[in-house]
């Protein structure tokens, strides 16, 4: 993984630039020392990692205005950085640039129960959101896995999604304003509290731009009334064909469920031996299906949908009688990766999207390739939304595991997009998925993704080296080409 | 005026965008013009017809996702997901009656406006049900964006800027969507002669309770008695609460809604053809069709300031207004052309956020007045850096949303 080239002039400057931010930034809000750098070295891609430059921590709209104006003047790159929970590097820092942290930024400003909806600083955790409005019967529905500490200016930043995203969609159609500062300083806000922001949809743009357009200093979004019941059916099934054409008959029956989660054979075991879920162990595939809404609605639903996974073949259908069995099904689903952490010393969590029929085809060249790299791998999905979470297996003290890894990943996120799916469903390109974009993108595709970073960013400061694998100067792509000397057009219909 | 270009095929349209880019020749990008008096007009420009590059290229009910050219009809696209249970779940307006203009909408003229309709509420807007996208940008270069699953967050998220740009960025050519399932069944309560605060307060009520709400809209007695809806047109004020789901578990949820606000009022229903016909009015704000050219805006408010929005305007414009979306959806018809003042209708809902967009006016007046919501001056900026971007010599709908931009 290459990272742009530090630049020197800057590094050269570096006690100038503590000074500058010394004069922005109050005294313990500018780290510099080694040791406090540590602790921002890396994201939750553990893989790679690298010292800051510098921290710099405002507290106020006004503090990031000024931090990112000093920066935009004197062209020093800018990381944003929310709790650095990001799986896919997004918030890797730059030898030569200033790590900006979100985490002052922690409380919730306003709760408007009439509108539905909550406003607040980018540093509150995504659960913080749900725990302020659940007395009230409300919650805030997207639910990445790491809600307890990702926070909501980074889920705004990666588009984040999670179980139960089948139903409630992601942060994206969740999100109704955010207040943004630009590299230049400039403050925008795009939305509010009406939904459609108006004009071109900057809000749409912004959510999972990954730090590159600009830096969040506000949230609005809109908060649902929590459904009074939810029940959850645990199915397994002989194959994972079986399980996938389960997943296709629940959806052709015009059932949207709550959540539809898959785990084969290897996850279910890692999952059953770390929390006794009471996972059947006899089977290749497991369903977790649930149902959210009134208790009648969900009654008549698990019932429907027991009928369809028998008639798929079903091995075991068990429906949670009552809360604590429901927490005990999600208990394995929601363990999976430590579970998974138990059996192998390391693994590497990849997340493309498949179309769901391909699901089978994809499980068994997943299977081919494990051989082939001489890795393990287990699978959990959001088989629903047909996102796939294969954890390959490695031990990265142990010879060359670590590369063949990656490169058993991209392998995988390349099949993805082979059979129609995409790099990434939920955690983003960052660094990690960042030279692949080609496989997926033409390179006119892509320079027009970097255009709109243009309009933002022209001096390309803010997180450079995620992403795009090819960072083009806004000049050159600015520049008009002659059309493929195809003109005049004479066959071109007209009436 | 020039002749149309009539393109049949993506690389026609590419051609005919680098043709206008090398003449520096502005094109009015349209799809079959079932919307073109929305926006700005433009002087000069020459039409570019999307209508004949049509055909559905491919339709996976399964995957819950379809492609289309953008050319493509709503009429056949909705028809071919109708056979299979599905449907558009952000319930498209038909805007045709409204605007006098033909009732022929693609479905890629259906992305470029972002319009959506009372499902807006529960199942997102048209930008929410965009999936992918094949463009040609305003530099004459194709490219595509998104691709055919929901849960993608492979780089910038083009399908957004690309919908709702009203044709300023980027000619689409293709378009990828969601398919959803349709509801086995809808009901619809209704309760009679709230005034607008206390309609408001009840559709509130609605929207925070467990029955899943997919409508909430309340039409003023001036507003009903417009509905063909015979039921509707001779009662009154009518607050409609629609709820939508499986057999039998849609008509239980109607049954507690109607329990839960018991104390607002009588609850009765709306059935069969005339709730659906009722719910299209509300979408299409058919209860304004015709109108001569009067003044008609549709304001995006913070539901709880519909009303109040409403009242203070009522003060100095003699208006009709209805909502949808709980009350964070206003349609305003100003009655007296003399008096209708779009700096009144601006300052209310500067007072309360949001946003107000001039549907129909006479070209006069949409050349005057500013169409869009304006922006502040850090955002107008930004707005304008976006168009010179993707289109650099400004070829593609000019000032159709902004001027100059």
């Amino acid at each position: 993984m290459d990272m742009p080239k530090p630049d020197e002039s800057v590094l050269n400057r570096r006690d100038g630039i503590i000074a500058a931010l010394g004069e922005l930034l109050p005294g313990d809000a500018v780290i510099t020392d080694r040791d406090e750098l540590r602790v921002y070295e890396c994201d939750g891609l553990t893989a790679y990692r690298q010292l800051p430059m510098i921290v710099a921590l405002p507290a106020t709209v006004d503090q990031v205005s000024r931090v990112l104006r000093y920066c935009f003047e004197n062209r020093i790159k800018v990381v944003p950085r929310g709790a650095g929970t990001s799986l896919s590097g997004g918030a890797l820092p730059l030898a030569d640039g200033i790590t900006l942290g979100l985490a002052k930024f922690n409380r919730i400003l306003e709760i408007d129960y009439g509108n539905r909806l909550v406003v607040a600083q980018p540093g509150v955790t995504n659960l913080a959101i749900t725990d302020a409005v659940a007395d009230h019967g409300f919650y805030y529905a997207p639910d990445p896995s790491s809600q307890i500490a990702c926070t909501i200016g980074g889920n705004v930043a990666e588009n984040s999604g999670g179980v139960h995203c089948l139903k409630y969609g992601l942060t994206t159609n969740n999100l109704l304003g955010v207040e943004l500062v630009l590299i230049n300083g400039e403050v925008i806000r795009l939305g509010g509290k009406h939904l459609d922001a108006g004009g071109y949809d900057l809000l749409g743009v912004v959510t999972g731009s990954e730090g590159l357009l600009g830096v969040i200093t506000e949230v609005t979004v809109r908060i649902l009334p929590t459904p009074p019941a939810a029940r959850a059916l645990l199915i397994g099934f002989g194959s994972c064909e079986a399980a996938a054409s389960c997943v296709s008959a629940v959806i052709g029956a015009g059932i949207i469920p709550a959540g539809m989660e898959m785990m084969d054979a290897p996850a279910i075991r890692a999952a059953e031996d770390f929390v006794q879920a009471g996972y059947p162990l006899d089977v290749e595939a497991l369903l977790i299906i649930e149902l959210d809404g009134t208790a009648f609605e969900v009654d008549q639903l698990v019932d429907s949908i027991e009928a369809i996974a028998r008639d798929n073949g079903a091995s075991s259908v068990r429906a949670s009688a009552d809360e604590e069995e429901r927490l005990k099904f999600w208990a394995g689903r929601k363990s999976a990766f430590p579970a998974v952490g138990r059996i192998s010393p390391d693994y590497y969590c990849m997340d493309g999207t498949i179309p769901r029929h391909r699901l089978p085809e994809v499980l068994g060249r997943i299977a081919k390739l494990s051989s082939q790299y001489g890795l393990g791998v287990a699978n959990v999905f959001h088989a629903g939304d047909g996102n796939l979470h294969p954890l390959i297996l490695y031990d990265a003290n142990k010879g060359d595991e670590l590369e063949r890894a990656e490169a058993f990943g991209a392998e995988i996120l390349k099949l993805c997009v082979e059979v129609g799916g995409v790099l990434t469903g939920e955690h983003g390109v960052g660094v990690e998925k960042r030279d692949l974009m080609g496989t997926m993108f033409t390179e006119d595709d892509l320079k027009h993704q970097q255009r709109l970073k243009c309009a933002f960013d022209d001096r390309g400061l803010l997180n450079p080296g995620k992403v795009f694998p090819i960072l083009h100067r806004c000049a050159e792509l600015g520049r008009i080409h002659v059309h493929r000397g195809r003109l005049p057009h004479p066959d071109l219909p007209r009436f | 005026m020039d002749k149309a270009l009539t393109p049949d095929s993506p690389d026609q349209v590419l051609d005919a965008v680098a043709q206008a880019l090398d003449q520096g020749r502005p094109l009015e990008v349209l799809g079959s013009g079932s919307k073109r008096t929305l926006g700005r007009p433009m002087y000069g420009a020459q039409p570019l017809v999307l209508s004949h590059l049509e055909g559905i290229t491919s339709y996976e009910p399964e995957e819950l996702v379809m492609s289309a050219h953008a050319g493509t009809g709503l009429d056949v696209i909705t028809a071919t997901i109708r056979e299979h249970g599905q449907h558009l779940a952000f319930e498209p307006p038909d805007l045709a009656a409204l605007l006098g203009t033909p009732n022929t909408a693609t479905i890629g003229g259906v992305f470029a406006c972002n319009l959506s309709g009372s499902r807006r509420i529960k199942a997102g807007a048209a930008r929410d049900h965009l999936l992918g996208a094949s463009a040609v940008s305003g530099r004459a270069e194709a490219f595509k964006c998104g691709g055919r699953v929901v849960k993608n967050v492979t780089g910038y998220d083009m399908c957004k800027l690309l919908t709702g740009s009203y044709g300023t960025l980027a000619v689409m050519t293709e378009v990828t969507f969601r398919t959803l399932p349709a509801p086995a069944e809808a009901h619809t309560v209704l309760i009679r002669g709230l005034d607008d605060k206390a309609a408001i307060i009840a559709m509130t009520r609605a929207l925070a309770g467990p029955w899943e709400v997919s409508g909430a809209a309340h039409l003023p007695r001036a507003v009903a008695a417009a509905s063909r809806v015979a039921e509707l047109a001779d009662g009154g004020a009518a607050t409609l609460l629609r709820v939508e789901g499986p057999k039998p578990s849609a008509a239980d949820r109607a049954k507690g809604l109607g329990e839960g606000l018991g104390d607002l009022g009588t609850i009765t229903g709306i059935k069969g053809d005339d709730a659906l016909v009722v719910w299209r009015e509300i979408g299409d704000a058919a209860f304004f069709a015709g109108g001569d050219g009067r003044q008609l805006w549709r304001l995006s408010l913070p539901p709880s300031a519909g009303a109040e929005v409403v009242d203070v305007l009522t003060i100095t414009q003699e208006c009709r207004a209805f909502y949808d979306w709980g009350g964070g959806l206003v349609w305003l018809e100003l009655l007296d052309p003399a008096s209708a003042s779009p700096d009144a209708v601006r300052a209310a809902v500067a007072a309360s956020g949001g946003h107000a967009t001039l549907i129909r006016a006479d070209a006069e007046t949409r050349s005057k007045v500013a169409v869009f919501q304006p922006q502040p001056e850090p955002l107008a900026r930004l707005t304008a850096r976006i168009k010179e971007n993707f289109d650099p010599k400004g070829i593609l709908n000019p000032g159709h949303m902004y001027d100059g931009v």
